[in-house]
């Protein structure tokens, strides 16, 4: 991390108080709960008293914001914002509820900073979390807890969408590469035996013959065999994905991708159809295309 | 009920209008949970369900499948992948443990909500049952 003292800057905030004499906007109520039962679908209590997973909802400061924070807690959310941990997402809560509340109830509730952990590294970016503990009253009563956790981290900047990667082109393959740049999937052919092969290589594989020339695909072809990429993710490639081996109609298989079927609906015998693709300005990729519709 | 029950699954269509209802009823104004622009500003590809209706739900899905007889003592939930709109959440349920307090019998029930992303929410609900209720839970 580049500032080195934050961790106990920000670690000397535990046990300080989150909020002190906190009050809810508004008693516990009828139309409250019956708004927040309609939203949710969920059933309104018979009794008239407040689902219990309401709790936090009669802490909440709505729309003008929070003006019962004590100053530790906005002092620790501005440390982290200064030091460019400015995004928040609520993680855990952890709810213990110790009666019914009923409308006319009037909540009370103070809150401390129960715990701040070391840097993580988490999908969103690293951050650090954040727990506080509520406790709720009314009058003197004790009626619920309320644990809360928040993640306060650095977004992560979506870099430019990484590049597909680039063929390895060199002087035994340069010529299909060349072909594919025209639109042309060219498959070799031994010139002594005549047998076709894929992927280029300098020899016949059947004679070793080293003469060749090149037949143009048709096009054709079938799913010889397959597999659904879900991981790792691979930049530039979003999972999941199908890669085939298709049979071309010359007796010759090739590895691609497959348009036009979902990556579960690919099957083995499946035909598809020769295209070329466009994965950006300085590169084209033979791909095949399912004939049949899914 | 017994250690081992499975509650009957709840799916929930993630509609845009469950998320800002959701949002508004639990009072939460983040424009995360409302603006779809600003959601995107902040890296987000689009507003996303708030905490408090996630905890919620899962208190609608013990409410819709073991009824009002059974209070709440606990709900403690960790999110994982967010609700997006347009999406839908089944909530599944397992008691994992029995047991009693100084008022009756409790169960333990593990809940996860699940989307197409993955799991939106992981936790455990403490319930307490009424006396000599022979609870079983609904299997709709």
């Amino acid at each position: 991390m580049a500032d080195a003292g934050l961790y106990e800057r920000i670690k000397a905030y535990e046990g300080r108080s989150a909020v002190t004499g906190g009050e809810g906007r508004d008693p516990v109520n009828s139309p409250m709960i019956r708004h927040w039962c309609e939203a949710l679908g969920h059933p309104v209590p018979a009794d008239g008293s407040a689902p219990a997973t309401m709790l936090q909802v009669w802490t909440m400061a709505g729309l003008p914001g929070h003006g019962d924070r004590s100053g530790p807690y906005d002092e620790l959310l501005g440390a982290l914002d200064a030091a460019g941990f400015t995004a928040v997402v609520a993680t855990d809560c952890e709810q213990e509820y110790l009666r019914p509340l009923r409308p006319g109830d009037r909540i009370a509730f103070d809150a401390v900073i129960e715990s701040v952990s070391p840097p993580k590294a988490t999908k969103l970016g690293t951050g650090y979390f954040i727990t506080t503990r509520m406790d709720l009253r009314c009058a003197a009563e004790p009626v619920g807890t309320h644990r809360f956790r928040i993640l306060k981290y650095a977004p992560v900047h979506r870099k430019a969408p990484a590049k597909r990667p680039r063929p390895v082109v060199n002087r035994d393959n340069a010529g299909f590469w060349d072909g594919v740049s025209r639109r042309e999937l060219l498959i070799q052919r031994c010139t002594h035996c005549a047998t076709p092969r894929f992927p280029w290589l300098p020899g016949c594989d059947r004679c070793g013959g080293q003469e060749w020339d090149t037949v143009r695909a048709s096009g054709s072809g079938t799913v010889y065999s397959y597999v659904v990429m879900h991981h790792p993710p691979f930049p530039a490639f979003d999972p999941p994905y199908a890669v085939v081996l298709v049979e071309l109609a010359e007796g010759v298989r090739m590895v691609a991708n497959v348009t036009g079927v979902p990556c579960d609906k690919v099957r083995i015998g499946m035909p598809v159809e020769l295209e070329f693709t466009g994965v950006d300005s300085e590169l084209t990729l033979p791909v095949f295309r399912a004939k049949e519709e899914v | 009920m017994r250690a081992g029950d499975e509650l009957a699954p709840l799916r929930i269509p993630i509609t845009r209008t469950l998320i800002v209802a959701g949002a508004i009823a639990t009072r939460d104004y983040q424009d995360v949970h409302h603006d779809a622009e600003a959601a995107r500003a902040k890296g987000s590809p689009d507003i996303f369900m708030n905490i408090l209706t996630t905890n919620g739900l899962v208190g609608r899905y013990i409410a819709e499948r073991l009824g009002p007889a059974a209070e709440l003592r606990k709900v403690a939930i960790r999110l994982g992948v967010p609700n997006y709109p347009d999406g839908e959440m089944e909530l599944s349920g397992r008691v994992t443990s029995m047991g009693t307090d100084a008022d009756g019998e409790t169960a333990v029930i593990e809940v996860t909500g699940a989307n197409a992303l993955g799991q939106h929410v992981t936790g455990q609900v403490t319930i307490r049952l009424p006396r000599g209720g022979g609870h079983e839970p609904a299997r709709s």
